[in-house]
């Protein structure tokens, strides 16, 4: 037997410290080689997996692709619009996605995953239900916190039609939660009093973030390129969720525009930041079924679990 | 007992329980559709809907057999009162008739979600905002859609110009062709008298963001209303040049307005 016959599939995990790609790490870590990095912490992963602190835009980052010969990426590491500044996000996102897709390109890899969000489509009160991946990305002129995701995307789709080897497939997911998430949404349904916009409840769309892994994984297996929304067929209205996680809610005035801006600015909370304010006010339904078409994905877990979950456990680790 | 629970006894027939629970829906786990449709807050909407239909605008529906049982299906009506009563009592009217009832969607002015508590209420029973994605997904998803295609230029005409059809614009029609979905024309006499305005302050209504701004009595009339809807009309998915759907248009505004001039002989007095 030949040494490419008995290689196992080379896969670089970004994003790593996450509870999303570490769900990823478990399902593919008995049949793949792992190789974990991540820009905030080195994780340990068990002594089968090598695991990095790197930023991707210092030269060593290449020496990984020298040195473990990877077949697949799986792109995870994009940093929340909660975390860091404007400034250092879109070096982080932009350049340092840009970094990513230029050394897959120049070591051969075959198939890349790109995580995004539903929040490039924009939260506007004319927005739709049930978006498909061909509508316009309004996110960039609502708010310039969420310019680097667009940016993000639209330089993954830029390498998707040039580089068609690469096989890049790119998700935007509605919100994961669960277990371990610590992104906005998932803090505020664990919290025991969450904010909301009075007279405002959004229909919004969650999915748990072993689905997600699922989900994932089911893509990295299948090249099919392409954009894909990934969202479960169910639906609720946010303060419906809140009430179903046993959070109390706390009105905060919507009307005129300018005051619930003005004082979620000043208070600054990381849990309800003013750059998604929009979110908390109009819907952004985004319509599956294609992703779920392709690669033959049904979601599992269904919201009552997941709303289970956060009611019982209020006090997260 | 919750409160939530004592409150639905108390407003919400058994027999209304019953009949909305028997109507499919295209709804998740928790009841919602992905418009914000909600089975619960239906049963509320209707219980307060039947007050106003049968006691304060004693509407007498004719034909509303007429809309089919299943399938994708338009109801075009003209629009008129200021408020949109007409798309209510339109809805109640096929949510609550004997044979396969139908919860239909309403298209809504653009202006609604921006409305706070107003916005969430209208989509939870139904309505949605009248974008053509929107009715073009509802349609795929074999819903009965309510359509007012003169949208604001209707509700929003003076008393002088009761049951002048304004002009009527052609995406139901381009819809109604691409998902070979019957349209039901229906005629509403009554409407107009319920909030009659003598004129609209525009400066006033752009001020406040809002499509029209009427100078009228700040009471709702319980003038009495007719309902006709007419017979499904049928129309191919050939690819035709905008004037001949413009031509289509037209018929289906000469039929609603045939179904207005028989509201009209029929009705005996205003109140």
């Amino acid at each position: 037997m030949t040494e490419q016959e008995q290689r196992r599939p080379h896969i670089l995990i970004t994003g790593a410290a996450g509870a999303l790609a570490q769900q990823v790490i478990k399902q593919l870590r008995d049949t793949c080689d792992l190789v974990a990095v991540d820009f905030r912490e080195q994780v340990y992963l068990g002594d089968d997996i090598p695991s990095y602190c790197i930023d991707f835009n210092k030269r060593v980052f290449e020496d990984l692709f020298r040195r473990y010969r990877f077949d697949g990426v799986i792109h995870m590491g994009r940093i929340m619009s909660s975390q860091l500044t404007r400034m250092r996000r879109y070096n982080a996102n932009v350049l340092g996605t840009q970094k990513l897709l230029d050394l897959s390109h120049k070591y051969g890899i075959q198939r890349v995953v790109v995580l995004s969000t539903f929040h490039v489509y924009g939260a506007v009160a004319y927005n739709p239900a049930l978006i498909d991946e061909a509508a316009p990305l309004k996110s960039a002129g609502l708010s310039a916190d969420l310019v680097d995701s667009v940016e993000l995307e639209n330089l993954a789709n830029i390498y998707l039609w040039r580089y068609p080897e690469l096989n890049i497939t790119i998700l935007r997911p509605c919100n994961i939660v669960g277990p371990g998430v610590r992104n906005t949404i998932s803090t505020l349904l664990a919290s025991s009093r969450a904010p909301v916009l009075a007279g405002f409840s959004p229909m919004m769309q969650f999915i748990h973030i072993d689905d997600m892994a699922d989900a994932i994984v089911l893509a990295y297996k299948k090249p099919t390129r392409g954009v894909y929304n990934v969202a479960p067929q169910d639906w609720v209205a946010y303060q419906h969720a809140l009430k179903l996680c046993g959070c109390t809610r706390i009105p905060v005035p919507s009307i005129p525009p300018v005051l619930p801006k003005f004082i979620l600015g000043t208070l600054k909370l990381r849990s309800f930041p003013s750059y998604l304010m929009a979110f908390f006010k109009y819907p952004v339904v985004i319509d599956g079924r294609a992703f779920a078409r392709e690669f033959g994905f049904t979601p599992k877990r269904p919201l009552k679990e997941i709303f289970r979950f956060y009611r019982e456990n209020k006090r997260p680790v | 007992m919750s409160l939530a629970s004592f409150l639905k006894s108390r407003l919400v027939p058994a027999e209304l329980d019953e009949h909305i629970n028997r109507i499919r829906k295209p709804i998740g786990t928790l009841g919602y559709d992905p418009w914000g449709y909600n089975n619960e807050a239906m049963k509320y909407g209707l219980s307060i809907t039947r007050q106003i239909y049968e006691k304060y605008f004693r509407v007498e529906a004719h034909g509303v057999e007429n809309v089919p049982a299943e399938g994708p299906v338009l109801i075009i009506g003209n629009h008129s009162g200021q408020l949109p009563i007409d798309g209510l009592l339109v809805g109640y009217a096929l949510a609550t008739r004997k044979e396969n009832a139908r919860i239909p969607r309403a298209m809504i002015e653009r202006f609604f979600p921006t409305v706070p508590w107003l916005g969430n209420l209208l989509n939870e029973v139904g309505a949605v905002l009248g974008d053509p994605v929107n009715c073009a997904k509802m349609l795929a998803n074999d819903e009965a859609v309510i359509v007012f295609p003169e949208g604001v230029r209707g509700s929003g005409k003076l008393y002088q110009d009761r049951y002048q059809l304004k002009r009527f614009g052609n995406g139901f029609m381009h819809l109604a062709m691409k998902y070979k979905a019957p349209i039901v024309p229906v005629g509403v006499v009554g409407c107009e008298e319920t909030i009659p305005a003598i004129a609209n302050i525009k400066p006033l209504a752009k001020a406040l963001g809002i499509p029209y701004a009427p100078i009228a009595l700040p009471v709702v009339l319980p003038a009495k209303v007719h309902l006709n809807f007419g017979a499904p009309m049928y129309f191919d998915d050939l690819e035709i040049p905008e004037e001949q759907v413009t031509e289509r248009v037209e018929t289906v505004k000469a039929e609603i307005s045939r179904l207005i001039d028989k509201g009209l002989s029929e009705r005996k007095r205003l109140f």
